[in-house]
């Protein structure tokens, strides 16, 4: 498994976070997205790659210029964030309905 | 192939939907969740309180395996009806999560089926979606350290 191509590896930072977050209204040139952060601007530029690497992040070249936008397919793996909750209680539920198959229960 | 779980939540609502399809009279059902003995096995929790009837109240704690305890909660009943509903309050215990309100109804699908919904209604959305994603954002930090333990 290649681990930089974890989405969850991607948004278990907060910059990255954040950047996902700009992204999401419209384009934006890597410049314009390091203008947001405090970080120097190679830190923002390997923010950039790990989420372009992990396919959270798409380019467009433009020029000299790359516009990163988010790729809402992918994004679409992790906005399903109901599916753990769902699978949690279906545990509990398959637990419940072992317990109550034996007989020793009724 | 239907899943025998679902779960309903609707953006923008204080309110979560879980329905479940039991291969199991609804007897049952209603026995596992209103029998302390039953209930702690399949929650895997210790029931300290369960009084099953109109104004009556509950508390369950589990503990984890040094014997810490890790998670309480309690509540009050305010339908009981035998083998049909449950009308009652959910409070998580030192959590900042306000007061559930919950209504599990218990339907015969047939002699050996039955369905349990559990309606659950929050104080406000960002309190109901702060508890949608609790285990999502626990699966997450889990795979955030499994990673900085590799580094």
């Amino acid at each position: 498994m290649n681990l930089r191509r974890d989405v969850f590896q991607a948004i278990a930072d907060p910059t990255r976070r954040s950047i996902l977050l700009l992204v999401a209204s419209q384009a934006m040139t890597a410049g314009a997205i390091a203008a947001n952060f405090d970080s120097a601007r190679p830190t923002v530029s390997k923010h950039l790659q790990i989420l372009t690497e992990c396919e959270l992040l798409q380019y467009q070249q433009v020029g000299r210029e790359k516009y990163y936008q988010l790729n809402l397919e992918k994004m679409k793996d992790i906005a399903d964030f109901i599916e753990p909750f769902r699978q949690l209680w279906d545990a509990r539920f398959n637990s419940l309905e072992n317990l109550m198959k034996n007989p020793k229960n009724h | 192939m239907e899943l025998k779980t679902k779960v309903k939540a609707e953006a923008g609502s204080q309110e979560i939907f879980i329905t479940r399809h039991f291969d199991l009279p609804v007897h049952l059902v209603f026995k596992a969740y209103t029998e302390a003995q039953l209930l702690e096995q399949w929650m895997n929790t210790k029931v300290i309180r369960h009084e099953n009837k109109k104004h009556g109240s509950w508390q369950i704690e589990t503990s984890d395996p040094q014997g810490n305890v890790v998670f309480k909660a309690n509540g009050v009943i305010h339908e009981f009806e035998v083998d049909s509903k449950i009308t009652r309050t959910f409070e998580m215990e030192n959590s900042g999560f306000p007061v559930q309100l919950e209504y599990l109804t218990f339907e015969s699908m047939g002699p050996d089926t039955s369905l349990l919904t559990i309606h659950t209604i929050f104080k406000s959305v960002a309190d109901r979606d702060n508890l949608l994603k609790m285990p999502f954002a626990f699966g997450l930090s889990m795979a955030h350290d499994k990673l900085q333990s590799l580094f």
